[in-house]
């Protein structure tokens, strides 16, 4: 029997307390999310009892330090489904994990008149190293374009996907839209070319279970921050086959195997491209928030957040003057919700909702191009985790409510 | 709820700017032309502005999107540049410059920025600051690089 989601939200300290003199209702999940006590303190653990380099010293403690650090490699490559921990490879977080493979992968197969294809909802994390690669290599880049509802238009990407596409990159869920992309079937397409798949992760590891073997995806990049671990560790999943034809990206410590004057030789992977001294107390944190993650079940997360979002969704679609994004179904949806109060700009609005204690998302969500599509300059972003409630909601409802009143002045 | 606080920034006067914005829209006559974005949530203002061979800045108008902050912080500072010179409004734009950082004003300063005095009050809510400082850094970099349209 694992740990039950109720009443999760007492393991966040920092959800205990008052902003602005009201309950904290912190619904910006999809930017980072907070870290239970148990993570925490196996921070502060870590520190007192562990801390030194990794593979290095012969000391007791480099060996501990060694082992948490590797412990949570074959952590993530469980949580992921990965065939070998080998094909773990962690980073500073989603975005650097997506220039990782624009610069390494990228650089080495992509040639002038090559095909890269992306798709207009992605984050700029995932959209500018394409657009650079295309830029470098007088590559051709290429848009699937998102239906009417906001969601991908699956036609549209069998016809963009052709025998001259290299790379498919796109994001497994939306930052702004919340939807849910068909990954093992867009990854089917890609191979049937010839091309290799890239999924920005950052949106759907925290809330449902992955399996990479089963999406048969050759890359998938995601942050520690979104899944209740610390920011600035992420991880790069890379198919070993490919991982082992790729040059170094960095240089440095730790990723050699012998060095003279005027040539080197490289460690095999993953610490081939893990130059330096890691992010060893990130990636202490990721595997404690694994193991958090894994005691509730990724399944009983989903569906509990799937309950929040389609009470937050139906709620929100009885609003007058609101405007949701993206298909209005908790189907197709994760617990993102970004929307606009008419005649109130969503900055005025998120400066009203955190006068009551709701933190919610103003402004591009870094995906210009989507909202271009949308057709508004910026739009409010509502986003849920597995310790919100409906009282979290509730207050963003009321405040939001109550906002709506405020700005309703007639001068 | 904090409806009060909420009124503390959203004052009638700035709540009036930016549902009613001054000079808005394009002029007939442009000697200098500028556009500038707040990067981090996509406000834009155009910028517009007719200086005679004296220096004096005769007319203004302002395009682009955003928040009632922003808006309302382009419609006061319309309102205060008009007449002046050059050399005036780069020091009124220091000055709105200092009173958003919380430095230390003279009244006849703040006299000289008119309604725009009100947004001292942004002071308060430091994730809004960009929003009030848009236009004026708009206005500076229009007179500061002294392009023509």
């Amino acid at each position: 029997m694992g740990k039950s989601i109720i009443n999760v939200t007492e393991d966040f300290p920092i959800l205990q307390q008052k902003i602005n003199g009201e309950r904290l209702a912190y619904l910006d999940n999809a930017a980072t999310t907070q870290m239970p006590s148990s993570v925490l303190s196996k921070l502060n653990c870590f520190y007192q009892t562990s801390n030194s380099n990794v593979h290095r010293g012969v000391y007791t403690l480099a060996q501990r330090a060694t082992d948490a650090y590797e412990h949570a490699r074959i952590k993530v490559q469980n949580f992921i489904h990965a065939s070998s921990s080998s094909e773990i490879i962690f980073t500073r977080g989603t975005t650097e994990s997506l220039n990782f493979v624009a610069c390494t992968y990228g650089e080495q197969f992509i040639h002038a008149g090559d095909e890269i294809v992306i798709t207009v909802m992605e984050h700029h994390s995932n959209l500018i190293p394409w657009q650079q690669l295309a830029i470098r290599k007088k590559a051709q880049l290429k848009y699937i374009k998102l239906t009417s509802q906001g969601e991908l238009d699956l036609d549209d990407a069998q016809k963009k996907i052709t025998s001259k596409t290299k790379i498919v990159a796109l994001c497994h869920v939306s930052n702004v839209l919340g939807v849910i992309n068909p990954i093992k079937q867009i990854s089917q397409w890609a191979h049937r070319q010839g091309a290799i798949t890239v999924v920005d992760g950052a949106q759907a590891i925290p809330h449902f279970s992955v399996n990479v073997k089963d999406l048969d995806v050759d890359f998938y990049a995601f942050s520690g921050h979104k899944m209740l671990a610390p920011s600035g560790i992420g991880v790069l999943y890379g198919r070993s086959a490919i991982l082992e034809e790729l040059a170094p990206w960095q240089y440095g410590g730790e990723m050699i195997n012998h060095v003279e004057l005027y040539q080197s030789t490289w460690a095999d992977i993953p610490a081939k491209f893990e130059a330096g001294t890691p992010n060893i107390i990130g990636a202490v944190g990721l595997g404690g928030a694994i193991d958090y993650l894994q005691a509730i079940g990724l399944s009983t997360i989903q569906h509990y957040e799937k309950s929040l979002t389609n009470y937050l969704l139906s709620q929100l679609a009885k609003m007058t003057d609101i405007n949701i994004y993206g298909p209005v179904d908790s189907d197709k949806h994760t617990g993102v919700v970004s929307f606009n109060l008419k005649g109130v700009h969503p900055h005025d609005l998120a400066t009203a909702l955190d006068l009551n204690g709701v933190a919610v998302r103003a402004g591009h969500h870094c995906a210009q191009p989507l909202m271009k599509f949308l057709g508004v300059n910026a739009a409010a972003r509502a986003s849920i985790y597995l310790y919100n409630n409906i009282k979290d909601i509730d207050q963003f409802l009321k405040a939001l409510q109550e906002t709506k009143e405020f700005f309703s002045y007639e001068p | 709820m904090s409806l009060k606080q909420l009124g503390s920034l959203y004052r009638e006067v700035i709540l009036d700017h930016a549902q009613n914005p001054h000079h808005q829209g394009e002029l007939e006559h442009v000697s200098h032309f500028v556009t500038l974005e707040n990067t981090s949530c996509g406000d834009i203002i155009h910028l517009q502005l007719e200086i005679d061979d004296q220096a004096v800045i005769k007319q203004v108008g302002f395009t682009g999107t955003g928040c009632t902050i922003s808006q309302a912080s382009a419609s006061m500072m319309t309102d205060a540049i008009i007449g002046k010179t050059k050399i005036q409004a780069l020091q009124m734009a220091q000055v709105f410059s200092n009173m958003m950082l919380n430095k230390e004003c003279s009244q006849s300063e703040l006299d000289q920025l008119q309604d725009a005095g009100i947004l001292a009050v942004v002071v308060k809510f430091p994730a809004r600051i960009k929003c009030a400082t848009l236009a004026w850094w708009a206005l500076q970099k229009s007179l500061k690089t002294d392009k023509g349209a």
